[in-house]
């Protein structure tokens, strides 16, 4: 990132574009912190994971189409755009690439700067914004990442993570291999979810805690196993797998609050709309005299209105990125990120 | 009296028999099911003593242990006087920081040649003794394991520690520790790990691959 050109003082209109994954999304925001459009389209596999270049495809067919519903939805011109902000990086390089030129075309054609966004800072500071959340330990929980993170000294440091899947993916493939899968529009973690609720009967299985880091492949192979012997029900082994994986990621959450004595403690991610996950880091928010912050499921999921709002962060910073650095960055992490702006918004 | 709460355990600083003792008490967690809950604790407090003796029997300071209780998974031991590293390496100049740091490499790669991994390596599991002597303490989370990948686990742990928490001087205190666990491990040993650490450090999926942390 360099200086900016000029960093207005009046309200602007950022124009933020997501599509780190499997979900193509344009959110407009003011900066007083409005929404005044999110729309999002997601590529839905006909069977399996993400395929990164069918992906892409959806994306680049679905960005005309998104683009302009997100401006009808705001109601406003595209000229009265003052900012293109855009995920720039982690994920998967060939929807990363989709957005990125959506991005640069609209900046060039409007002629107005560009902001490369960090994707994972975009979703705490999404979260910030719409829980009121000033300094929180957050906990992010998605098919492609498990962070545990938390703000000191101009960046947001991790202080524990996944070693190997992150738990969401986790999630999807035991779901998978059990044969779930998406329900009348719910994705197959909640279908998950829902038999979870049914079972009664607590099945062992790897609970494996580093320090505040977290191993789930262990536990997959263990809970994939036992699905396939068939000894014992669905319900039973959907409610100790998430028992476990829930009980893991709330260990190291507390022991992170514990170390940071952060107020906050913010959830969020695809899966933050689990029930049973909230309740646990309700519990141990409450035990630490920390508020509990959970980010609705319209912010917890990938979204171009996260992408707008850190971009107008960046931007009121001074941070703006010219195109030739404006290449997306795979393996981006967030602890990379310098983060001017959140000293600024902790006292405000 | 309740001295540390943590995600783990509370302790509580008591008298017992005419000592100051350290009561380590494993608390149920009401987040978790209480039949899980109790595997672990019982699983935790049996496992913490034993790790502890062993660490003594390779040379590393560690809390005498006075008694232990699974079922209310309890532990009592001794209360080690003094600071920990953590507090104490923001108040020292940088030669007595790489000399300790040193130390703690050393006191890290006993542990590993005796086939100990402490599980939970950060600057507050460190004491500093008023003697001069770093005691290791809250080995709840230790394995016992000769295997590369264990080792290389710990150590990014405890790089990831300094790195959270002592960014400025992170860089030093892990070279000196890593100095320290070459003198006790051996060259050959150790260059093995650090080729684990940073294969880890680039492990994972695309959005949690592991890169160097950054330089501040």
């Amino acid at each position: 990132m360099s200086s900016g050109r000029r960093v207005s003082t009046g309200t602007l209109r950022c124009l933020g574009i997501e599509s780190t994954a499997d979900d193509f999304g344009v959110g407009i925001l003011s900066s007083d912190g409005e929404v005044l459009a999110n729309v999002v389209s997601t590529y839905i596999p006909e069977k399996g994971g993400i395929h990164p270049r069918e992906a892409a495809r959806h994306h680049a067919e679905a960005a005309g189409k998104v683009l302009i519903e997100a401006l009808e939805e705001a109601d406003i011109s595209p000229d009265e755009i003052d900012l293109i902000a855009f995920s720039q990086g982690p994920g998967m390089g060939p929807c990363l690439r989709t957005g990125a030129t959506v991005a640069r075309a609209l900046s060039a054609y409007l002629k107005v700067p560009l902001v490369g966004v960090n994707h994972l800072v975009a979703h705490i500071e999404i979260g910030k914004l719409t829980t009121g959340a000033k300094d929180p330990v957050t906990l992010f929980v998605s098919g492609g990442s498990t962070i545990i993170s938390a703000f000191e000294a101009g960046r947001y440091r991790i202080f524990g993570e996944t070693l190997d899947i992150a738990a969401g993916n986790c999630i999807d493939v035991f779901a998978r291999e059990a044969g779930l899968r998406p329900e009348k529009g719910l994705p197959v973690a909640a279908v998950v979810e829902n038999l979870a609720r049914r079972g009664r009967r607590f099945i062992p299985l790897p609970y494996v805690v580093k320090g505040m880091d977290l191993s789930f492949s262990g536990l997959l192979t263990a809970a994939t196993q036992l699905l396939r012997e068939g000894r014992h029900s669905l319900e039973d082994l959907c409610f100790s797998f998430q028992e476990v994986v829930f009980s893991m990621l709330t260990e190291v959450t507390e022991r992170a609050l514990a170390h940071t004595e952060k107020p906050e403690v913010l959830l969020t991610g695809g899966v933050a709309a689990n029930r049973r996950l909230q309740e646990m880091i309700r519990i141990i928010a409450e035990e630490h005299d920390a508020r509990f912050c959970v980010v609705s499921k319209e912010y917890a999921l990938d979204n171009g209105a996260m992408i707008a709002w850190t971009g107008i962060l960046a931007y009121r910073c001074g941070l703006t990125t010219p195109i030739e650095e404006s290449q997306v960055k795979l393996r981006w992490r967030l602890d990379e990120v310098y983060a001017p702006w959140v000293e600024e918004l902790k006292g405000g | 009296m309740l001295i540390k709460k943590g995600a783990e355990a509370s302790l509580y600083l008591e008298e017992w028999h005419g000592r100051r003792v350290i009561v380590k008490r494993r608390l149920p967690k009401p987040y978790r099911l209480p039949q899980l809950d109790r595997a672990i604790r019982a699983q935790r407090t049996k496992h913490e003593p034993l790790a502890i003796h062993r660490a003594k029997e390779v040379g590393v300071p560690t809390p005498i242990i006075f008694m232990v209780d699974p079922s209310e998974a309890t532990i009592i031991m001794e209360f080690v006087e003094g600071k920990t590293v953590k507090q104490v390496l923001d108040e020292i100049t940088e030669r007595e920081r790489i000399d300790l740091c040193t130390r703690i490499g050393e006191l890290i790669g006993r542990l590993h040649k005796g086939g100990i991994i402490h599980g939970d390596l950060t600057t507050s599991n460190m004491i500093l003794t008023s003697s001069g002597n770093v005691v290791l303490v809250d080995f709840g989370l230790s394995e016992l394991s000769r295997e590369v990948e264990s080792r290389g686990v710990d150590l990014h742990l405890m790089k990831r520690a300094l790195f959270s928490t002592h960014h400025k001087y992170a860089e030093e205190c892990f070279e000196a520790i890593i100095r320290g666990y070459r003198d006790v491990m051996g060259a050959e040993a150790t260059d093995e790990v650090l080729k684990k650490i940073r294969e880890i450090e680039m492990r994972g999926r695309y959005v949690s691959e592991r890169r160097l942390p950054p330089k501040t």
